[in-house]
């Protein structure tokens, strides 16, 4: 019986999916072109080697800032402020991880840890807003976004300003070998394909603290309960203004690691062009991954794969925003689903214990 | 004299609970009719069914000798009747004119009379003698005008037939002197007043008639005149009370809980709770009587840390815990099994075992050394809580929301009890659940009061009071007015305290 | 007399700081603060703003939290382009109402119908509104010059303006009058000449969209307070069962309300739009939306209140826009302010509050004297971070409608 209920759970994102591409491919008609064709070109120029490596690539941000997502979500908080946190993060571990060159693994670590600290206190701020003063953190973090944006800027321009490069984009000096995270292709023998960034594995393990942080600790129950009944949870003794900034300060510190994939894989340093959009993406990624260590990764998975398919679209006549709407109506679909087949899960608890009871 | 209403043989039973049983009620047009009962009794759902908010599994009702089926209040309305319910219906950022006219005009954008709707709704104020500002916002009246507002409502859409329930519940006595006056006057004007009330002189004061409801029956309908308290109390209580069981007297002498002069105002400056002091001794159960909302569940609030106090302190075997947080309080031994199970003891939509470590997350049986849950454990303890409590589940995964109520209860005071506790506070510990599950409850509690636990009990269910309790306060408008020991109760002592007779 | 200082004791907290800003005018550098031209520019500003918050207040109003505001706003933005390149300005007025409108609907039905959390819904929204107008953009403009994924090609033609004849330079049939507003503002009489530059700056230049936009206000007083519908709006945001039990259709309320608040959105991005660039471009709402959602706060739920909100923000929005240098004004403006706040936590025997607020009342002041301009990129968030400061300064209790954002079930009779 728990089996069934674990498949019907799951067929929520499917049948969202299904209906996406449904209402995608009406579109599509109107426009005039062929669904069938277009998804063909996107699922063949996806699966290509390449394209792999690319999709891989990309799920391993979208995973890590929808885990900082789904802290909040477990407490019933909404941090959207993941897209400054990690912004800011990667600005001052770019910054100032280029000051010195030590050994890799020990300045590798320093340099996440840097972001770490610098998104923790800028969630930690939206946290204190709000036990202290009431401003809920939808409208916090979001302000904070922008305010944060603005400080980058400025510091990017003046403290961290790459003087060598006066002439370009404003940059932070690039990071020294010793900071740069070498690519898997060695390890996993595809030398011929592009780079397989190295923070995989990291990504990867972020997920596994994820769920022992939630599932495992007695944080994370305290996390879960908060987020399932506030009053229950107060008569259990959590302390909801406590719990409330340490678990800002825990989503801020996922935030962080966001950039880290293509600040240490790629990109090296800091500038105005560092990947935006991360943040916001991973709310979605969050949302379809129903906050679950497995499911958004899935999750992640699929977005990194629709975005690259996607990029085939232009060179064959297809405007590519197809894909940007078809990933927006998934997560609108999904998310009325989820409520659903939720409800129709509980009921059919209740059911079956009372059969069983009386039996 | 015509009926204004006929019931006949109305049973209706939810699950575990059979709440009216074979009722017939008859109610005299233009009379000021009481119904009165304990909680629990069963008028609230007779007055539910009678407005057309719940259904009867049987029976009948005629209304103005019209058999009517009610299937909504808009029915109950169309009828005629109008009920003044206990909790107010009123949104609070309407005026009293806007409360009074809701819904009353189809939903348009065209503009609201208002100026006739004032000249309409001031004759009929005029009319009942009701002292009504009808420019005045809904927070800003006192009970007593919130009240009037809400006869206001019923008697502007033509209301024959007025319900209160529970008027003087939340009334001062001048308030309550006001609210006859405005009755007496709406019985001259020809409408017919049911009142249902468990405060026995206020309804010798204004009722003619008198109906008397107990354990979901209608035990007998009688005339005012010529009935006494003394009367009424034992019908609603029943002549015989449960005589406590014969016990060897094991009550030791080490004190658990000591409260002394703890006092609490609410954000209004009203008194909540006043100078409350008492003793709990180990291997001792005290109760506290009372009618809803005098105060005790804001005294055990307090107790556990979760209800601020002004003035008072409270010591757990002698130590003094005004500065501790809801955890560290629970740490030392608290248990509490909360009124409400659904919305503050359980989380429904988590497994039992999950469930097992609600309020003793940090105790070190269910965290361990890295601060991660102890799973093997709650499991352990879901299973120990299933089997002693005998609760009926498929296993100890199922979720919460899945068991019947009287299992979710019994869990629920099973866990407050696995852990040996120091302390037990118990609030309505067999609210809503069959007989059964109570039965067992209760067994479990003086087991473990015969083991040395210390109990305060928080219940509306007299049989339960005096039957497990070794002592009883009675609490009324925030002070304790008595302290009695069980052999000595009659009911009509214990009702002369509980509704502030006797002082 | 006694009223009158009882009354500026209550409202110090808005008064102060304007009469520190007036004085702060007073000098050369800082004159922008109270120059018609921004306060033109702030009422134009704040018009979106307004809008948005419009929109919130019928949407919260019902009990339904709409975080989506901005992701309406958006549409709003490209519908007001469209509608607006092939119909004509006020074919985008009309369009950017209908494409607010369409995401209100979206809104309502994924939170009322199937209970969806509001603010999920909302969320999501916004990130369907960010990749429908790129969609739309390159699906109606493709091919057209000076398009692109990220702007729409221009409209031609604008909304009319308006002058007041006489109070400031506004023309009767052909014939320009004098500005006496402009003349006592040039005046530079201490307070008179601000104000009149205030009035100047409301009466000058005035676009009918904005007036129809200020309409809206009093429109909405009207039938939020003197309907049928709107009592029984209301009435649903506070006590749904209540509201049920007397045959209030509470599902349609929250329906209306929801699209309302969609609609306004919509008008406030075509009124972006066409009171700006008369283009579409991406981004270009910048958290106006949310900003919205603080005005209504700060104007606790009521239009005349959220439009002051608006109008607060409004003027930050201006001042970042016009003139750096008055910005760096603002900085002893603030930094004065908290000052006094911090005597006035100190005599209230509030630690740990004059601490807070005397140490970053210091910091601004140092900050003041230690530089000749705030840098450009702080002053672009000026309204973002004003928006914070004035919500953690507002003191007033919220009259938030009792059940909003709390999900209701038909029937729930409790």
């Amino acid at each position: 019986m728990k089996i069934r209920l674990r498949l019907v759970s799951f067929s929520a994102p499917i049948i969202a999916l299904g209906l996406a591409v449904g209402l995608t491919s009406l579109i599509l008609l109107g426009i005039g072109k062929d669904p069938i064709e277009t998804f063909k070109m996107m699922f063949e120029y996806g699966s290509t080697g390449k394209s792999l490596v690319s999709v891989l690539n990309r799920t391993i941000p979208l995973y890590i800032s929808a885990i900082a997502v789904a802290v909040g979500f477990k407490m019933g908080l909404f941090n959207i402020g993941v897209e400054g946190q990690y912004l800011l993060g990667a600005l001052l571990a770019a910054a100032i991880g280029t000051s010195f060159a030590i050994y890799r693994p020990i300045h590798i670590f320093l340099i996440m840890l840097i972001a770490v600290v610098a998104s923790s206190t800028w969630a930690a701020i939206a946290g204190y807003l709000k036990v202290y003063k009431g401003i809920h953190e939808v409208i916090s973090t979001i302000m904070l976004n922008y305010i944060g944006t603005g400080l980058i800027a400025y510091l990017l321009s003046t403290v961290f300003f790459d003087e060598d490069e006066k002439n370009a984009i404003p940059q932070t000096v690039e990071l020294p070998e010793s900071g740069r995270l070498p690519s898997l292709n060695n390890v996993v023998g595809i030398e011929d394909l592009p780079n397989l960034h190295g923070f995989l594995p990291i990504a990867l393990l972020l997920g596994l603290i994820y769920y022992l942080l939630i599932w495992k600790t007695t944080l994370g129950f305290d996390l879960r309960v908060t987020g399932a009944n506030p009053v229950a949870a107060k008569f259990s003794g959590v302390d909801p203004k406590r719990l409330t900034i340490i678990a800002m300060i825990i989503s801020g510190a996922f935030a962080g690691l966001v950039g880290m994939g293509p600040l240490l894989g790629y990109f090296h340093q800091y500038t105005i062009d560092f990947p935006p959009g991360l943040g916001f993406a991973g709310i979605g990624v969050a949302l379809l991954g129903r906050n679950h260590p497995l499911g958004m990764l899935l999750g992640a998975m699929l977005f990194g794969f629709l975005e690259r398919s996607a990029q085939i679209l232009d060179l064959r006549g297809v405007p590519k925003e197809i894909e940007t709407m078809m990933s927006a109506f998934i997560l609108l679909i999904v998310v009325v689903f989820y409520e659903i087949i939720r409800r129709y899960i509980v009921t059919q608890q209740i059911k079956d214990a009372s059969k069983k009871v009386e039996s | 004299m015509n009926k204004a209403i006929s019931v006949s043989k109305i049973t209706k039973s939810f699950p575990g609970v059979l709440a009216n049983s074979d009722i017939n009620l008859e109610i005299n047009e233009g009379a000021i009719h009481a119904i009165v009962g304990e909680n629990g009794a069963g008028k609230s759902t007779l007055m539910k069914i009678l407005y057309g908010m719940v259904k009867p599994d049987s029976g009948d009702i005629a209304i103005f000798d019209n058999k009517t089926v009610l299937n909504s209040p808009k029915d109950a309305i169309d009828s005629g009747l109008g009920m003044v319910h206990q909790h107010f219906m009123l949104a609070d950022n309407l005026t009293v004119l806007e409360s009074v006219i809701l819904g009353i005009d189809k939903a348009t954008f065209k503009n609201i009379n208002l100026k006739r709707y004032t000249s309409e709704i001031t004759e009929v104020i005029n009319k009942y003698n009701l002292n009504i500002d009808l420019n005045k916002n809904i927070d800003e009246l006192g009970v007593g005008e919130k009240q009037r507002v809400e006869i206001l409502k019923v008697l502007f859409r033509g209301a024959k037939i007025l319900i209160l329930d529970e008027p003087t519940a939340v009334l001062v006595p001048q308030e309550v002197d006001e609210l006859f006056n405005n009755l007496r006057d709406l019985k001259n004007n020809g409408v017919t007043i049911i009142f249902i009330s468990h405060k026995l002189d206020e309804v010798l004061e204004i009722a003619e008639d008198i109906s008397v409801m107990r354990g979901g029956i209608m035990v007998n309908t009688v005339s005012a005149d010529g009935i006494s308290k003394k009367d009424l109390a034992e019908m609603m209580i029943g002549k015989s009370l449960p005589k406590p069981p014969k016990r060897q007297s094991s009550i030791s002498t080490s004190e658990i809980l000591s409260i002394e002069n703890l006092s609490a105002v609410n954000e209004n400056g009203k008194k909540v709770f006043e100078n409350i002091s008492f003793k709990l001794n180990s291997s001792e159960i005290l109760g506290i009587a009372g009618v809803e909302g005098n105060g005790q569940r804001e005294i055990v609030e307090a107790i556990i840390g979760i209800h601020d106090y002004e003035t008072g302190t409270i010591k757990l075997e002698n130590n003094t815990i005004d500065d501790f947080s809801i955890r560290e309080r629970l740490n030392l031994g608290i248990s509490f099994i909360p009124e409400d199970r659904q919305a503050q003891a359980l989380i429904m939509d988590m497994s039992l075992t999950n469930n097992v470590i609600l309020g003793r997350q940090s105790l070190a049986k269910y965290k361990t050394k890295l601060t991660t849950v102890n799973l093997t454990n709650a499991a352990k303890a879901s299973e120990s809580v299933v089997e002693n409590f005998d609760v009926k589940t498929p296993n100890t995964g199922t979720i919460a929301t899945a068991l019947s109520g009287g299992n979710q209860q019994k869990y629920v005071v099973g866990r407050e009890l696995e852990d040996n506790p120091t302390l037990l506070i118990a609030s309505q510990p067999t609210r809503g659940i069959d007989i059964g599950a109570q039965a067992l409850i209760w067994e479990k509690l003086r087991n473990t009061r015969d083991e040395g636990l210390g109990v305060l009990l928080i219940s509306a269910d007299l049989e339960e009071l005096i039957g497990l309790s070794d002592r009883i306060v009675v609490i009324y408008q925030g002070q304790f007015v008595a302290e009695l020991q069980p052999e000595e109760i009659t009911p009509e002592i214990l009702g002369s305290y509980m509704t502030g007779l006797k002082k | 007399m006694n009223d009158l200082f009882r009354i500026i004791k209550d409202k110090y907290v808005i008064l102060t700081p304007l009469f520190l800003i007036i004085f702060i005018a007073q000098f050369e550098q800082y004159s922008q603060l109270t120059s018609s031209g921004t306060f033109g520019s702030a009422l134009r500003l704040s018009i979106p703003i307004l809008l948005a918050g419009l929109g919130g207040l019928f949407s919260e109003r019902t009990g339904v939290v709409n975080i989506g505001l901005e992701g309406m706003m958006i549409m709003g933005t490209w519908f007001g382009a469209w509608g607006g390149y092939m119909y004509g300005p006020w074919g985008g007025v009309l369009f950017g109402l209908i494409g607010g409108g369409l995401f209100g609907l979206i809104h309502a039905i994924a939170t009322v119908s199937f209970q969806v959390d509001h603010i999920v819904s909302g969320v999501a929204i916004n990130i369907l509104a960010v990749g429908a107008a790129r969609f739309f953009n390159i699906l109606a403009f493709d091919g057209i010059a000076f398009a692109s994924s990220t702007a729409s090609p221009r409209i031609e033609g604008e909304i009319g303006k308006f002058n007041f004849p006489y109070l400031s330079g506004g023309k009767i049939g052909e014939n320009e009058t004098t500005s006496l507003l402009g003349n006592i503002e040039n005046a530079d009489i201490f307070l008179v000449s601000d104000v009149s530059a205030l009035l100047l700056g409301f009466t000058s230049n005035i676009s009918y969209f904005t007036i129809l936009a200020l309409l809206i206000v009093p429109l909405s007083v009207f039938v939020l307070w003197r309907t049928p519908i709107g009592l029984q709006m209301r009435s649903v945001g506070e006590y749904p069962s209540g509201s049920e039990s007397l045959g209030v259709n509470v599902y349609l309320m929250k329906y209306i309300g929801v699209i309302i608040s969609g609609c306004f959105a919509g008008l406030a991005g075509a009124y972006l739009v066409l009171e700006g660039p008369n283009v579409y471009l991406q981004g270009q709402t910048n958290g106006r939306g949310f900003i919205g959602l603080a005005s209504l706060l700060f104007g606790n739920y009521r239009p005349f209140g959220v439009l002051m909100g608006a109008g607060l923000f409004g003027f930050a929005d201006a001042l970042q826009l016009r003139s750096e240098e008055a910005i760096q004004g603002l900085l002893v403006v603030v930094g004065v302010f908290l000052i006094m706040l911090t005597i006035r936590n100190i005599s209230h025997r509030n630690v740990r509050g004059s601490i807070g607020t005397g140490i970053v009342g210091s910091l601004f002041l140092f900050w003041y004297f230690n530089s000749t301009q705030v840098p450009i990129q702080f002053i672009y968030f000026t309204p973002h971070l004003t928006t914070l400061v004035v919500l953690s300064f507002s003191k007033q209790k919220f009259r938030m409608p009792k059940k909003v954002g709390v999900p209701y079930k038909k029937g729930e009779l409790n």
